[in-house]
């Protein structure tokens, strides 16, 4: 089953290779946003704050915040793709009509795509994480394992992002995704420790796919190997997996009329 | 027909094959057969299920009920199979706009799983023959409606399909276009390739189908050889007589005797006879005073508008 899956869905991964083989400066483009935000707010404000407790130890802000940043790299780089690149080609370009025509399946296009929204996460990561190291903001080598941690993260927003696209009518309906993106950014632990929302407010953002991104993300970066980082990459890959199976649920109804 | 003959060389086979969307029917229980290396046309106006009897062969629309043998295989069932052996050229341009024309056959390849070295030479060739290898590598976006159009062709036939399945392969296409396209697909035929085509047009479904099925409001309403369904549903030659007044006044009586039938439509009458010239004079004689008349040989549409009692465009 996965033998015969598999060349089909990287059939529709390598379209997208070949898109972008000449499209390689809009990939860059989004490496350059966690950096501004790296250098305006890790080492900006960081320079107000000096340093945070973190698991008991006081540490700088800016490591402190890169992390987040980089799981919010890999966040946006897999949700871009899933959203604004699959709604063109579904609604607008017909490409997925075309590729339906041949033996691909929805179940192999969705794979495709997610592979390659995940992609674009991971060379995100790997690219901050090399600001990272430059800046001596990595304190342990347990960060060489975020490129793989990165790839649950990738996975849930791309095919939630996928899911969400499925519902869109219009580009006007793209203020939605900004409008649950900016907060997911903004409020998930990103720039202070979850510790600070009181009560019941914790636990809601303790919930939030971004929370546990960064967290994972975070006690990589500082080698604190934990029992919750397994509940991350549970959680990460649950809303992958439910929004994959939305997503080809959609796919069907949409294209195989 | 003889059922029994033409299953042995049937590469499609439709019984009672019926579509509904909600409470409306789209294809009404129509049955046909598309034997090995015939040029087989799906004939009708707009909205008749043309485009999606083409779907549910193609394995991308479900059927409601029926049965579909493609190849002798269920498309519901074995979709994946039996689309690596056809290739499709939808009605509306479905090119990929971020490739480049060559890229457009190469990543075609690859979804049909072939070999990359075999894909990069057939790719070539099909390019070369649709003659498009000058514009290998420009984007798809600056070409005329003709070029797109033979490169959707060229793409559709990457994995040497069995069956080529076209939906409205020349609409919008000026012409000239329409026949170097006509020609390509003759040579295609002269290959050995079956071809299944739609077509709102009479002309082109004169010139190319072997034998077609008139579709009209989800039914087949007559199949056959375009002579055949000419000799059975037409007349040897028409007279058109135009009152750009109407035709609402002209009484009955007066039509009646003229030729052997006539259709009466907005603003012409259209009538069927075996002598064209001796049937204006008979039109003269019952006092009828057309702003303008032509005689021609009967045609396709003739055979529509006798039998659904509206003309193609109408």
């Amino acid at each position: 089953m996965i033998a015969s899956i598999a060349p089909r869905a990287l059939s529709v991964f390598q379209r997208n290779v070949f898109v972008y083989r000449r499209q390689w400066l809009m990939i860059a483009t989004g490496f350059f946003e966690p950096l501004f935000f790296l250098l305006g707010i890790g080492f900006g404000v960081g320079g107000v704050i000096g340093t945070l407790p973190y698991n008991g130890v006081e540490v700088p802000y800016a490591a402190f915040v890169a992390p987040a940043l980089l799981a919010s790299a890999a966040m946006n780089g897999a949700i871009f793709d899933s959203t604004f690149n699959v709604f063109y080609k579904l609604k607008y370009a017909r490409v997925y009509d075309a590729i339906l025509a041949t033996p691909v399946s929805v179940g192999d296009l969705a794979v495709g795509e997610l592979l390659w929204s995940n992609l674009r996460g991971v060379i995100y990561a790997v690219a901050f994480l090399a600001v990272m190291f430059a800046f001596g903001l990595v304190a342990s080598p347990l960060a060489l394992l975020t490129p793989f941690a990165v790839m649950f993260i990738g996975f849930a927003f791309g095919a939630a992002g996928f899911a969400l696209t499925t519902h869109l009518r219009s580009w006007k309906d793209f203020d939605f995704i900004f409008i649950i993106l900016t907060p997911l950014f903004l409020f998930s632990a990103t720039f202070y420790p979850v510790e600070i929302y009181p009560g019941a407010l914790r636990y809601v953002v303790e919930l939030s796919p971004l929370t546990r991104g960064t967290h994972l993300i975070r006690s990589l970066c500082f080698g604190d190997l934990n029992l919750l980082m397994l509940a991350d990459i549970g959680f990460l890959a649950l809303i992958g997996v439910l929004g994959y199976r939305h997503a080809v649920s959609r796919l069907g109804k949409l294209l195989l009329k | 027909m003889n059922l029994s003959t033409s299953n042995a060389t049937a590469l499609i086979r439709a019984r009672g094959l019926t579509k509904t969307f909600g409470s409306r029917t789209a294809v009404d229980a129509i049955n046909f057969d598309v034997r090995d290396g015939e040029f087989f046309g799906f004939l009708g106006p707009n909205g008749a299920g043309k485009t999606t009897t083409m779907r549910m062969i193609a394995g991308v629309s479900p059927r409601t009920a029926g049965t579909l043998e493609i190849f002798g295989s269920d498309p519901d069932k074995d979709g994946p199979r039996i689309r690596g052996q056809l290739g499709v050229v939808h009605q509306q341009e479905t090119l990929d706009q971020e490739l480049t024309v060559r890229e457009n056959l190469l990543i075609f390849g690859r979804f049909f799983g072939i070999e990359r070295k075999e894909i990069a030479e057939r790719a070539d060739q099909l390019l070369e023959l649709f003659q498009l290898s000058d514009r290998a590598k420009d984007q798809v976006e600056p070409l005329s409606g003709g070029m797109k159009r033979r490169l959707s062709i060229a793409r559709s036939l990457i994995n040497a399909p069995r069956v080529l399945m076209l939906d409205e392969p020349t609409t919008g296409l000026d012409p000239q276009a329409r026949h170097l396209l006509w020609d390509a697909l003759q040579r295609l035929k002269r290959s050995g390739t079956t071809i299944v085509l739609t077509t709102h047009y009479m002309d082109e479904a004169e010139q190319l189908c072997d034998r077609l099925v008139v579709m009209d409001q989800a039914k087949i309403v007559a199949e056959g050889s375009p002579r055949q369904l000419i000799e059975e549903h037409a007349s040897r030659e028409v007279l058109e007589l135009r009152f750009p007044e109407g035709t609402s006044r002209i009484s009955k009586e007066t039509l009646d005797g003229i030729g052997d039938r006539y259709e009466r439509l907005a603003e012409r009458v259209i009538i069927g006879c075996e002598n064209g010239e001796a049937a204006h004079a008979r039109a003269l004689e019952h006092g009828l005073t057309p702003e303008s008349w032509l005689v021609r040989r009967s045609s396709l549409e003739d055979v529509f508008l006798r039998l659904t009692g509206r003309s193609l465009d109408e």
